[in-house]
């Protein structure tokens, strides 16, 4: 009786080496989950100013996509471009921008990286290659293959990350790109942000191809799906990519399979889908709860993980109250910064 | 009845061209479809295939005879039974142009090559009376057409500047669709002159990103008919990235291509795009005339750390002009220049409009009227000041644009002419401008649809109460 059960367990663990990510080190797990946590309490905070009526206009919440950029984050190195659409925070903090001026464009404040001028969807950061925060779905698709023609052309290894979503992905510009990056052979990730839905539109009512790893087929672009939900499976697919591009052979596809928890933005009723389909996600799948759970099996307690929830938090906190008491741009501000 | 062959011409705007070589001999047997001749312009050399069959009765024009105007009769073709007695009577074939050795420009999307003829419009003018302030005096003057002086002015920002890069259709292998880049990838290699494919959306996306990280690209659109594809990273990516980011991150770049009515192309390759850019904040518009102005604006224009849409005419690529012989001639952005000083009324302007303005000054001096006429060159930002001072003098004013005039320039430079000049206005600001059709293809109705030299003189003299 005991032969067969060992061998029914072999095939679990051999399926598991087959299809599980490489495990990360504890410091990488930490590191994750430190980073992750920061966008999730981040995002919730800024819900709540928004409900408040601190943060106008549009605002899209990042929240149960938190190990695309921290996974692919964890793949990059310091020089490397990243530029992403509108749902864009959390990219911002991965990159490492401050949670402080972060939340103080949100609030449209002096002390926001754009000095108020952006909001939301316009943030910028040259020290940390962060090239926004851009409005027009689909336009940062070109704009990240230029960063990539950049670097092409001065002859660096640097590698840009292109951000979008299932919904950019139907534009036409992001196949013109595709093509001029795979025929010049530009360094340049797509990482395909597919979390079901295109505002409302879900993928199987917009898209004819739903495999979007394949969308570069007819480019000769290689592409993979990605269980975007597993940090170390973003990470494994992240360094593939990331050393496909800087070995000179041309831009790289990833499809990361993702969840937004919230809506597309603040005012969307969610109606196109079920409060069940958005729990069972939650409760399968969080990134966040993973990486607890297998730090908590590690022999991590309660106690030095709440530590760390803490201590984002306080930097969240320390944030919004930035970005609430820092003063609204002067008026002078009007007419600065429109040419150099 | 012998055959005459005529001059073929190899676009609709051509109007003369080299006979390069003979490949028949006189008495030699010709078949339908055998090539006879090569002949060339500046921009390309093309088969002359024969229409008719025969013998090659009688060479008319010589082999490396230049300009050769369009249907002049170059050979002659004997029929069947024909002798050489026969060549006093002629009937003329039409010339069939052969199979093209370098195409005809912009073929893919059917923009023709030439410069156009002084038919429908005005030809080059005289130069302009008063000097330009830009030149220091008795610096020597070299003739180019404006095709060059383009070509000059970004092969000269390229030596300097490693981080100047072309990119465009046809720009590099083909030497141009309107042979602006002729040389260029020779001198600089493919790194930094670089064919594009047909997509001027994904393209002029990948220019703003370069330039985002700090290169300085130089994007050419065929067309600035084709750029409407490329709008939204213009206007949303180029123009907005340095507000939206507080000032971080800017975007040295520019768009620059043939704008404006070209000839006989129809409505959506004619179109002027003058207000269309110049009302966006972030960017720069230039568009100037003459030759010296193009290059020494482009140097400035590739020189600025902000998006310059500069706008070149199709029409007057193959115009020459007076260019300084100067290291380094660059002209500020955002001055008009006064090319013609006047006293009776002020004509305002910009790129070709200038060639109706100039010549209905000319027009005007005959009757007595002085018209002050000035270059805009600039229309973002604009050189109110410049304006103003004139119409102080004159107290009255014409613009002319081959633009629509609803949110046209002209409506602009009126408004500000009210604002800042009300109480020397003697009458109300004309506008003369492109009518409100898109551009019809038929010759007639094309000449109809834009502004004449006999619409800017009737202008003039309605302000001048004349």
């Amino acid at each position: 009786m005991a032969a067969p059960k060992k061998t029914a367990a072999k095939e679990a663990e051999q399926d598991k080496e087959h299809d599980a990510p490489p495990e990360f080190t504890r410091e990488q797990e930490l590191g994750a989950l430190r980073d992750m946590l920061l966008i999730r309490r981040f995002e919730e905070k800024a819900g709540q100013l928004y409900g408040m009526g601190a943060i106008g206009g549009f605002c899209h919440l990042y929240i149960g996509q938190e190990a695309v950029v921290v996974g692919m984050q964890m793949s990059l190195k310091s020089g490397d471009q990243v530029i992403t659409g509108y749902r864009d925070h959390g990219h911002m903090l991965a990159c490492g921008m401050d949670a402080k001026g972060v939340m103080a464009e949100l609030t449209g404040r002096q002390g926001g990286y754009s000095h108020g001028k952006g909001g939301s969807m316009h943030m910028f950061s040259k020290e940390k290659n962060f090239f926004g925060g851009h409005g027009i779905v689909g336009a940062q698709v070109s704009l990240g293959t230029g960063l990539a023609f950049a670097n092409r052309y001065r002859g660096n290894d640097f590698v840009s990350l292109a951000y979008f979503g299932d919904g950019a992905s139907n534009q036409g510009q992001v196949y013109e790109s595709f093509n001029m990056a795979e025929l010049w052979k530009l360094p340049v990730i797509y990482v395909i942000e597919n979390n079901r839905y295109a505002m409302g539109t879900s993928v199987t009512r917009s898209s004819a191809q739903t495999d979007f790893s394949r969308r570069g087929i007819s480019f000769n672009i290689p592409g993979k799906q990605v269980d975007g939900m597993d940090v170390r499976a973003v990470k494994a697919a992240g360094d593939e990519a990331v050393a496909w591009c800087r070995a000179g052979k041309g831009p790289f596809i990833l499809e990361m399979q993702t969840y937004r928890y919230r809506g597309h933005s603040m005012s969307d009723p969610a109606k196109y889908r079920t409060r069940e389909e958005v729990e069972k996600v939650r409760h399968d799948q969080d990134p966040i709860e993973q990486v607890r759970e297998r730090l908590l099996a590690a022999k991590m307690t309660e106690q030095e993980l709440k530590a760390i929830d803490a201590e984002v938090r306080e930097i969240v906190n320390a944030a919004a109250d930035f970005a609430q008491h820092d003063p609204e741009p002067s008026p002078a501000e009007l007419y600065t910064d429109i040419y150099r | 009845m012998p055959i005459q062959v005529l001059m073929p011409a190899l676009s609709p705007t051509m109007e003369k061209g080299n006979l390069a070589k003979w490949l028949k001999k006189e008495g030699e047997t010709i078949k339908s479809g055998d090539v006879i001749a090569e002949i060339e312009t500046d921009k390309a050399t093309m088969e002359v295939e024969a229409t008719d069959e025969g013998t090659l009765g009688q060479i008319l024009i010589p082999e490396g005879t230049n300009d050769v105007a369009v249907n002049t009769p170059i050979a002659t073709i004997l029929s069947d039974g024909e002798s050489a007695a026969d060549l006093g009577k002629v009937a003329a074939a039409p010339p069939k142009p052969g199979k093209a050795a370098e195409a005809p420009a912009a073929e893919a999307k059917s923009v023709p090559a030439e410069t156009k003829s002084a038919e429908t419009k005005p030809a080059a003018p005289k130069a302009p009376t008063e000097p330009d302030p830009e030149v220091p005096a008795g610096t020597e003057m070299v003739t180019m057409t404006i095709r060059d002086a383009l070509r000059d002015a970004m092969a000269e920002e390229m030596r300097r500047d490693p981080d100047v890069f072309l990119m465009g259709e046809e720009v590099a292998e083909y030497q141009g669709a309107y042979k602006v880049s002729q040389g260029l990838l020779q001198e600089f290699g493919a790194r930094r002159v670089i064919d594009t494919p047909i997509t001027e959306h994904g393209f002029a996306g990948i220019g703003v990103g370069a330039a985002m990280s700090g290169l300085k690209p130089i994007v050419e659109f065929m067309t600035f008919n084709f750029a409407m594809q490329a709008m939204d990273q213009i206007i949303n990516s180029a123009a907005k990235t340095l507000y939206m980011s507080g000032g971080q991150m800017g975007c040295a770049i520019v768009f620059r291509g043939p704008n404006g009515a070209a000839a006989r192309v129809a409505a959506q390759h004619s179109q002027d795009y003058s207000s269309w850019y110049s009302q966006v904040p972030g960017l720069k518009v230039v568009a100037p005339y003459s030759a010296a102005d193009y290059k020494g604006l482009l140097k400035a224009a590739i020189r600025d750390p902000n998006p310059v849409i500069f706008l070149e005419n199709e029409m007057l690529y193959g115009h020459t002009g007076e260019v300084p012989k100067l290291d380094d001639y660059v002209i500020p952005i955002g001055k008009a220049r006064v090319v013609r000083s006047g006293t009776h009324v002020t004509i305002i302007s910009w790129s070709n409009g200038m060639s109706y303005a100039l010549k209905a000054a000319d027009e005007l001096a005959k009757e007595g009227i002085e018209a002050e006429v000035i270059d805009l060159r600039t229309l973002r930002p604009m050189d109110t000041d410049t304006l103003v001072a004139s119409v102080k003098k004159t107290g009255r004013a014409v613009t002319v644009e081959e633009g629509w005039q609803q949110n046209g320039v002209g409506a602009e430079i009126a408004a500000r002419l009210m604002e800042h000049a009300f109480d020397y206005l003697d009458a109300p600001v004309a506008r003369v401008s492109g009518k409100d059709v898109p551009m019809p293809y038929a010759a007639n109705l094309e000449k109809l649809a834009l502004p004449s030299v006999a619409e800017v003189v009737e202008a003039a003299k309605a302000v001048c109460y004349r």
